[in-house]
Parts: structure tokens; sequence; C-alpha cells
């Protein structure tokens, strides 16, 4: 969905201002808001996909306004209630908790490390056939889904060039819906100049952006 | 996100929404706190740019150790003990004397966590995504790097699981360093590539 979060390219939003000696949180809130997005994950209730689609649709104001993880907060508790997992009654205490079933059990403290080392699997073994190959001169397509999509509107129409082949992925816009399609996933390079104009992009200069399949189409006045 | 936004000072109706959440999902049997105090501590004093910097370090005294790192960074990266979530297929890119790398996800936050542990404000804030895939050279002169007209750079869009680590260059006058000392040089930001590795401290 085109929305605030596909941010590349945009004017105004000022200089990047980095803190000097960062903690890697700054509140106990932000270290549990951390932890549940994370531990939540365990139980197979929701996928990856599902969440950053959560997350893009909080009300683009609010998220320009909000903080990193103000942001994961209001995803979590969308897609939780989306799912069915949570109400807002239950939250603000108006009802009892109802009890809910889940694929898999709650993370133990002493399972943490072992599930965070191996995290999870994007490959596909089976899926739709590459339309491409390495050195390719292709198009991102130029389409405006309502859904969940990876493709970012600043390369949308614009040529580039294959260099990579990272094989059959898990395909966001359908795994945010329900929905599975694995197909190959490409690192895609675009001139800067291509993607800016000759007046604002720079000569020589290289964008690379992972892009699935469907994403492509074979160039115009390309063999 | 805003700039006047402080993050360490949030309306307490979140901090109470984040608690009321906390309390519901332990109760519903979702989570368990003692999970959650574990998983703070790995990401706040077990996994952090550390990690990384032994890795760029190892990749500049040992040319075997660089080959592998190129050819495959998830499995090179694997005999340090570091993998796992956002981290799963890892590149490295190398930084060389004609071109530099630098890394962002526009659309959000994805960052390669078992190399950098978990990103800094400024990575995942709206002047950072918004601009460095259009005017990397004028972030980068914000960062305090200054690249030369003549080197090319390639931004890399972390739009799928695939995480991207940069090997900076090794900085001049670190021959007589070992493995451990030039580890020390090596900045988290370096190996998003807004910055170059530290030059040593001359005795």
């Amino acid at each position: 969905m085109d929305s605030i979060h596909d941010m590349g390219g945009m004017h105004g939003m000022g200089p990047v201002v980095a803190e000097e000696a960062e903690p890697v949180f700054h509140a106990d809130w932000e270290k549990r808001m951390f932890a549940l997005n994370n531990a939540v994950t365990a139980v197979g209730i929701r996928n990856i996909d599902e969440s950053r689609h959560a997350r893009e649709r909080m009300d683009p104001a609010k998220y320009l306004a909000s903080s990193y993880y103000e942001i994961w907060l209001d995803g979590l508790v969308r897609i939780l209630s989306e799912k069915g997992v949570i109400s807002e009654e239950e939250l603000s205490g108006a009802v009892a908790p109802r009890p809910v079933s889940s694929p898999r059990p709650a993370m133990k403290a002493e399972d943490v490390d072992a599930l965070m080392d191996k995290g999870g699997n994007y490959l596909a073994d089976d899926g739709k056939a590459a339309r491409f190959n390495v050195g390719d001169v292709v198009t991102a397509r130029n389409i405006h889904p309502e859904g969940h999509t990876r493709l970012p509107r600043y390369v949308r129409g614009h040529q580039g060039v294959i260099i990579q082949d990272y094989g059959l992925h898990v395909f966001p816009d359908a795994s945010a819906h329900g929905k599975n399609d694995p197909q190959h996933l490409y690192s895609v390079r675009f001139a800067s100049t291509e993607l800016w104009g000759p007046k604002d992009g720079t000569e020589g200069d290289y964008i690379y952006v992972d892009l699935w399949d469907d994403y492509l189409e074979v160039s115009r006045g390309a063999d | 996100m805003a700039h006047d936004h402080k993050h360490g000072d949030p309306l307490p109706e979140t901090v109470l929404r984040v608690k009321s959440l906390e309390s519901l999902l332990i109760e519903k049997g979702l989570v368990e706190a003692d999970a959650l105090d574990a998983l703070i501590d790995r990401y706040e004093n077990k996994v952090g740019p550390k990690n990384g910097a032994k890795v760029v370090a190892r990749a500049w005294v040992d040319p075997e150790f660089r080959e592998r790192l190129f050819a495959d960074a998830t499995a090179a990266v694997a005999e340090f003990g570091f993998s796992g979530a956002q981290g799963e297929e890892l590149i490295a890119l190398e930084n060389t004397d004609q071109v530099h790398n630098v890394v962002v996800c526009t659309l959000c936050s994805c960052y390669p966590w078992p190399v950098l542990g978990l990103p800094p404000v400024w990575y995942k804030s709206a002047p950072y995504r918004a601009r460095v895939v259009r005017e990397p050279r004028k972030v980068l002169e914000e960062f305090g790097t200054h690249l030369p007209d003549d080197m090319e750079v390639r931004v890399w869009d972390s739009t799928a699981e695939t995480r991207y680590l940069v090997v900076p260059t090794r900085p001049e006058g670190s021959d007589d360093l070992d493995e451990e000392a030039l580890a020390e040089l090596v900045s988290r930001d370096s190996m998003i590539g807004t910055k170059m590795a530290e030059s040593p401290v001359k005795p």
C-alpha cells in the first residue's frame, strides 16, 4: 500500500540526527514492547509480513509523530485484534481476558537464545520458475496494490539490471494476506540518474533493491 | 519520529498501554515474563556491533576468511556463533578505494541483528530513510564522511529478508595491530556505511 512508511526519496524530513553513545533502549516500556513483539512470534499467530502490514496501516499523521516502538505497539495491538486474540475491552480491563489457543506454546526464558539464534526461514523449496536471469534489464512494474507490498514507490516504472538471484522466497504480498505464492527474489541495481533524473541523481552512483519476480517485467526495448 | 518527540518521554498512555498489553498476553499464556526479560538481556547486553567488529577484523587479517565472508556471509559469520533472527540471509558488502556501500531500509527498519544488534534511532528515522537513497553523499557528509567525486556509491535498500553488512576498508597505519585491536576500530556506523573505520590512535 502507498502509505507514509514508504519514504524513499521524500523531501522535507530534515537532517539525520544521530545521538552520541545511544543506549539500546531509551526507556523500560521500549524494552517491554521490543520483547513482547518478539516473544509473540514464537506462538505462531501472525507472520512477519502480517506484522509489517499492520504497522503500515497506522494513521499516517500518527505514524510520523510516533517514535519507533509506539509504531510497534500500534501494529501489535492491531494485528492481534484482527486475529481475534485480544480486544480493546480486554486491554482496558472492561472484560476479563478470554482464553485463546495458539499453534505453538509461549517462548520460555531458557529457549530464548536458541530460538533467536535459529531465526525464521523465508526460503521456499517450491514455487514459480524464475522469469529472469542475472544480467537481464528489467523494469519495476508500475503497480499500486492496496495490500502489503515491498516494492518501494521510488523504483516503480524504472529500469534496472538483475545482479543476483537469491532463489525462491516467501512472497510478502501474498504472505501478509494468508497466501503463499513463493517466487524468486533478485537484487536489482538502479542507476541514481535513472531513479532521480540527470539533474538530481548522481552519475556513477547506484541503488540496489531486493525485488520479487512479480514486481518486475522485461524492459521495453530490451531483448 | 518527529524531531521534537523525545524517545524516552512518551505519552503516559503509551506506557500504560504497553503494561496492559503485557499483562493481557501473559494472562492468555502467549508470552512469559521471564522470556521477555531474557530477550531484553540478549539484545541489550549480548548481541551488538561488537559481534560485527570481530567479523570485520577477521576479514582484514585472514584472506581465506575474507573469501568465505563474501561468498556466504551467513555461514562465515556463523563460525563466530552469530546467527538467527534478522540475519538469516546475510550478505557482506566490500568497500574498496573505488566503491563505498551504505545500507538502509526505506520501508521500516530491517537491520542485521546477529552482527549489529538493534538499529539506532537515526537508522529508523524518516530523514535517513527518505534521503539516503536520493542523496547519499549529502547524508554521509552529515556523518562527517567525505567521499571523493570519483568514488562509486552503492546504496542497499533492505526490502526483503536479506540483511547487509558493510565491510569497511582497513584504515591506514593499522598494519601493526592484532585482530583484537583492529576490532576496536570498527564502529557500528562503519558497518552500516555512514562512516569509515576509525584510524588508529598514534602513541
